[in-house]
């Protein structure tokens, strides 16, 4: 633990100082105006952002995990986001601006509603049956959302907005992020009984919890941090999904005790991502939906393949 | 009806929509014109449902189920990550890019050894319950793996390299690629020559491994060629109309239900004319009744995304 927060210092205090403006810290400690603005318009709030999206949304992940009882769901993996971006598309359509609260919200909480029905109406649970039909509603979804946009050309803002790219934030467009903070302690808060939630129904209910209640927190939990992260910086698949089995893989299964665990893990991967992509082709940027996607995909199928050999 | 009808009738709608497509407002003044711009289209069309229909088809007879189709398993993704790759390589301006015959066959050599080493991926200790699913979560997140990956490239390359293959890229059913399609015709006759040359082995494949085995099928010979056949299909279907996902498995299913017949020689001949009549009928709709206000492949997602999510769930694989 205290290794891996001496990581996320570092790696923190690199991030600050890589940009295509040159930042020193001799210039900020000597007071000098230009610096300081720089730091405290376009670094920090880019770096808070990375650090709450990161967090929020392996958090999200883990919750996912434990009510949906299978250790491949996440946000990307259930039709969350693409819920979310049918949101966007018909508030777009219908409200004129792409920021609406209420919709966004509220289909990416329906989606997910739907989802942990479907997976309710399946009798036998592999594993790996989950993710898939997750992937497929997601899919389905977002050509629904696509073909509205078509229809009424707004295929590019669907497009710019799903696009993960840390290089807009500034101060003043990310703070909606920190709806994090309050989602991180209401899932401590939550955790044990999310945890026998995750033991099914019956199981849930004969140790005195609300099941359906307890549930919807959960999904609520999910949903409005999944689509905070679209709406503020876009998609970044399968951090979800592959923090909290990091976690699971190297410190058990204590869902209390992982989301400090999982919400430091996740900052230092989309920090390190971050940070590749931004040097990579210095002095442009490649989006880090990009590197997260790659990176994730193969951390995934390497879990799929792996856990096919442990059955 | 017989299945021999249903052939007819399926014909008959290809034809019809043929012809709505080249037909309507030729006059002797500007038929150059009009067919020098319809015929390529139309033939794209044509050449890419046949190429998606028996690929599809004799995909899911050597894997014998239902489902599973080349796109699915992520293998037009991987055309396109192979395109991506050669200009990578080779630069934007080499021969083997800007001639479009030496381009294609380069593609498709590789792609064809990509699919296999891919296809051994796969099926490496094939055995057991739960395979098929795994199979499919596999294809899918390649398939996803490969348009990041090329589209993580083509951040990468030289913007002028990337105007060079941009039009080969981004092929879709609004936007065939034209210059490719007579090239196209060649190859496809010969791949769909040698599926119906292994018609009958496709049939007694059907039986199953274990059966086809002692009925004195090479099952891994049989399995392997049809794997190259099927990857040469794909890199056609690709490069003229660009990635579909479900519609393969729109056709075979559909085929498969419309058609009582576990014969290969009627499946394939059939399959390809489903295909056809649905994507040129599809196309016409698309640019006559929402004028172009949306795009084909956009539907067939969505409605073959809802066929399969509803196979999952009904749990019929």
């Amino acid at each position: 633990m205290k290794k891996l927060l001496f990581v996320l210092v570092l790696l923190s205090i690199a991030s600050v100082f890589i940009g295509v403006a040159d930042l020193s810290l001799a210039a900020i400690l000597a007071g000098d105006t230009d610096a300081i603005e720089l730091l405290l318009i376009s670094r920090l709030p880019r770096l808070l952002a990375i650090l709450l999206s990161g967090a929020g949304l392996s958090i999200a992940g883990l919750i996912m995990q434990q009510i949906s009882q299978n250790r491949f769901a996440s946000p990307s993996t259930s039709g969350t986001i693409e819920c979310a971006m049918l949101g966007y598309v018909l508030s777009l359509v219908f409200l004129g601006h792409g920021d609406s609260l209420l919709l966004i919200f509220g289909m990416a909480i329906a989606g997910t509603l739907l989802f942990i029905q479907f997976i309710h109406r399946i009798q036998f649970k592999n594993a790996i049956y989950v993710p898939l039909i997750g992937i497929i509603f997601g899919n389905v979804v977002s050509s629904a959302a696509t073909f509205i946009a078509y229809k009424y050309d707004a295929v590019q803002n669907l497009s710019a907005w799903t696009v993960a790219n840390f290089a807009s934030i500034l101060q003043g467009n990310y703070e909606l992020l920190y709806i994090a903070l309050p989602i991180s302690i209401i899932s401590y808060w939550y955790a044990t009984r999310l945890s026998a939630v995750g033991m099914g129904k019956d199981f849930a209910t004969n140790i005195g919890l609300n099941y359906k209640h307890v549930l919807f927190i959960g999904i609520l939990l999910v949903s409005v941090m999944s689509a905070s992260v679209v709406m503020i910086v876009g998609q970044l698949p399968f951090l979800g999904l592959i923090v909290p089995n990091l976690v699971a893989q190297f410190y058990g299964d204590n869902l209390r005790k992982n989301i400090p665990l999982t919400a430091i893990i996740g900052a230092i991967l989309i920090l390190l991502c971050d940070v590749i992509g931004r040097v990579i082709i210095f002095p442009y940027e490649i989006p880090i939906s990009m590197i997260i996607s790659m990176l994730g995909g193969v951390v995934f199928i390497f879990f799929i393949v792996k856990g096919k050999q442990n059955v | 009806m017989s299945d021999s009808m249903k052939l007819a009738g399926l014909a008959v709608i290809t034809l019809v929509f043929t012809f709505l497509f080249i037909g309507v407002g030729l006059d002797a003044s500007n038929y150059e014109y009009f067919l020098s711009r319809r015929v390529p289209k139309v033939f794209a069309m044509i050449i890419a449902s046949i190429a998606i229909a028996q690929s599809s088809l004799v995909f899911q007879t050597i894997t014998h189920n239902r489902i599973l189709t080349p796109s699915i398993m992520g293998f037009d993704a991987l055309y396109l990550l192979t395109q991506v790759l050669v200009v990578v390589i080779f630069g934007g301006f080499s021969v083997l890019l800007l001639n479009p015959f030496v381009n294609f066959a380069l593609s498709v050599a590789i792609m064809v050894g990509f699919s296999l080493l891919l296809f051994g991926f796969y099926f490496r200790n094939n055995n057991g319950e739960g395979n098929v699913i795994t199979l499919l979560l596999l294809g899918v997140i390649f398939g996803q793996l490969f348009s990041n990956v090329s589209s993580f490239f083509m951040m990468l390359v030289d913007p002028n390299d990337f105007l060079t293959i941009q039009s080969s890229m981004f092929a879709s059913f609004n936007n065939v690629n034209q210059e490719l399609v007579y090239l196209c015709v060649v190859p496809l006759f010969a791949v769909s020559a040698l599926l119906f040359k292994l018609a009958p082995v496709l049939d007694v494949f059907w039986l199953d491994n274990d059966n086809a085995i002692s009925l004195g099928v090479d099952t891994r010979r049989v399995t392997k060629q049809v794997l190259i056949l099927v990857a040469i299909m794909i890199s056609l279907s690709t490069a003229l109309v660009g990635p579909v996902m479900f519609f393969g498995l729109l056709v075979a299913n559909l085929t498969k239900e419309f058609f009582h017949t576990y014969r290969h020689h009627t499946l394939l001949i059939a399959s390809s004319l489903m295909a056809m009549s649905i994507l040129l009928s599809g196309q016409w709709i698309v640019e006559n009744v929402f004028s172009f206000s949306t795009t084909l492949s956009v539907v067939i997602n969505f409605v073959g995304g809802v066929y399969f999510l509803s196979l999952l769930i009904r749990q019929k694989i």
